[in-house]
């Protein structure tokens, strides 16, 4: 990426502690420094507890942080409530459950998801137009969920919901897309799937994306750059074809380089196989 | 026969209450108390403006928006107080105690001696007091059921909708849930003081204690018409199913009042009937879901399609 162009987002020594002042006191973000550019897509990988959802959280803003300021695009969006970051942010959720609305139809989750960052006003919630597109769109998908527009969305299973809920973080293109180990409840061929459909939506629209995964494999495999966090902070950061020639024996020796410790993920070691 | 009358056209009254504690209770999710002192507030605003000579439309209009108060009051408590929903609607509810006190100036108002929105009516309309009151209480609910079934068609309404199904799903989709909590909660407490406005001048007095147990008539009606209309889908008939409910309840009410049971003994009577509508809607749910959810095992839950699957491996 050109040294000149302006990162899509930028988190510039980000510190987050949780329960300060107790005894359990953890330091969740150490001065983290990240910055992603135009079309990147990083797949962020780590221990338990290395703080990768805290990194996602405290640039969606769900809660705020302690010290350090996020940049969206050039803009400090540091002290923007969640419901107002959420302009410039599509997200997906490890939970099958958080990103959707169970008792209403797919198509009116859509329609909400497609009000993303505009103002919600008493006009219809959903038009005749937006129909037409969501099916569209949803046959994409090729999971039959065009036929069922007006089924509850609470009758999806869990691969499905998690498709639907991508659909819905990328439906007004967003400047950034966060997805948080959003295949890791699902069994492994519904992962890949979903996987599949996240590659082709991130590629299509070229959207800067930061996915964790649990699965180093689908690190390597996706994304044209790949970090890896340990205590809060960046500790490996390849890419381009470096990335590429990667393999998992690499990622576990690259750790235990940076980090002077084994690499400390149940999950990750069993899927590393 | 003119008992059962009675009770229906109370029961139409009472239903605005209905729709108001189902806004809270079941689409924002939110067991709101405050609804006990806003009826009362409707009641105390509407009679206190009846008596100073104010016209009943806007006396009535007035305790709407009053309710509106109340309601919003209580969505900041929770939303910006980060105060539990319930201790929320207790605070305003406790403080509405005292406020409607002085609103009336004593416990009881008479409004006898008033014109009300009942007598304006019939007058003009040369009914009697009981078919009229039929008659503008089937009026009144039909519109704010029309009202409210269009308000959560659009986007500001879906988006409380989305609120009490899944407040996170909400906010990553951009939407401010302290504010559609406090538009939910006022909308909610306007349609009970609404209702309070009403039952004041249909009884032809208020008095301090009209919202004792007003949460529980609430979701008695609520539970009576979910049972009876547990297949409807429309969000309409829904509505209606919860005034019909409302309606139910008051003419078991007013049935129990006519064989001349001590008016002590009414209070017990309504925990029965409550009793009985869930004992109903567990049982009606049993019935009710057993065909549905044979169905969605075999259409509703195909994971992926299979068929998919292998082409996509191909």
């Amino acid at each position: 990426m050109p040294e000149n162009n302006t990162p899509m987002l930028s988190l510039k020594n980000v510190v987050k502690t949780f329960y300060a002042g107790t005894v359990n006191e953890k330091t969740a973000l150490n001065n983290l420094c990240l910055d992603l550019y135009p079309g990147d897509f990083v797949t962020v990988i780590g221990g338990n507890g290395a703080g990768k959802s805290t990194m996602l959280n405290a640039t969606a803003g769900v809660f705020p942080i302690d010290g350090g300021d996020v940049f969206i695009d050039g803009v400090n969006v540091t002290k923007l409530p969640e419901h107002k970051r959420a302009k410039y942010i599509g997200r997906v959720f490890q939970d099958p459950m958080m990103g959707t609305a169970a008792n209403m139809q797919i198509e009116e989750n859509l329609a909400i998801a497609a009000r993303r960052g505009k103002k919600r006003t008493l006009r219809w919630s959903i038009t005749q137009q937006e129909r037409a597109e969501f099916k569209k769109m949803l046959s994409i998908l090729g999971l039959g969920l065009e036929d069922r527009m007006t089924a509850k969305v609470g009758l999806l299973s869990g691969g499905q919901r998690q498709a639907l809920t991508l659909l819905m973080a990328t439906l007004n293109r967003p400047k950034i897309l966060l997805l948080d180990e959003h295949t890791a409840a699902l069994d492994p061929k519904t992962a890949a799937k979903v996987l599949e459909i996240t590659e082709k939506v991130v590629s299509e629209n070229k959207l800067t994306t930061l996915m964790i995964t649990h699965n180093m494999k689908d690190a390597i495999k996706h994304g044209n750059r790949l970090i890896m966090m340990h205590e809060g902070r960046v500790v490996v950061d390849v890419s381009g074809e470096e990335k590429q020639k990667l393999t998992v024996e690499d990622l576990l020796m690259l750790f235990s380089r940076a980090s002077g410790s084994e690499f400390a993920s149940d999950r990750a070691m069993l899927s590393a196989e | 026969m003119d008992f059962i009358f009675k009770g229906m056209a109370q029961g139409l009254i009472w239903a605005l209450l209905a729709l108001g504690v189902y806004l809270s209770y079941r689409i924002l999710d939110f067991a709101d108390l405050s609804c006990e002192g806003s009826i009362t507030l409707g009641a105390s605003m509407a009679s206190m403006l009846l008596t100073k000579n104010v016209s009943p439309i806007i006396a009535v209009l007035m305790a709407f928006l009053v309710g509106c108060v109340a309601g919003a009051i209580t969505g900041l408590l929770h939303t910006k107080l980060k105060i539990p929903p319930i201790l929320s609607g207790i605070l305003t509810m406790t403080a509405l105690f005292s406020i409607n006190l002085h609103i009336m100036g004593s416990a009881n108002i008479q409004l006898n001696s008033v014109p009300t929105l009942y007598t304006q009516l019939s007058g003009m309309l040369h009914l009697s007091k009981t078919y009229l009151s039929l008659i503008l209480g089937t009026v009144v609910c039909l519109a704010v059921m029309a009202m409210l079934y269009w308000f959560f068609g659009t986007e500001l309404g879906a988006s409380i909708r989305a609120t009490g199904i899944n407040e996170n799903m909400c906010r990553a989709q951009g939407i401010d849930t302290d504010l559609t909590k406090i538009i939910g909660l006022a909308i909610s407490n306007g349609l009970i003081a609404l209702s309070g406005a009403f039952i004041c001048q249909y009884q032809g007095y208020s008095n301090i204690n009209l919202g004792v147990g007003a949460i529980v008539i609430g979701l008695a009606s609520i539970i009576i018409g979910e049972a009876i209309f547990s297949k409807v889908k429309n969000f309409f008939f829904t509505l209606g199913g919860i005034v019909i409910g409302a309606v139910i309840y008051r003419i078991v009410v007013a049935v129990v009042l006519y064989f001349n049971m001590p008016t002590e003994d009414v209070k017990i009577m309504t925990a029965f009937v409550v009793i009985a509508a869930l004992f109903v809607s567990k049982y009606a749910n049993k019935i009710g879901k057993k065909h549905p959810a044979a169905k969605h095992d075999k259409k509703e839950e195909p994971s992926i399609p299979e068929e998919k699957e292998v082409k996509d491996n191909a």
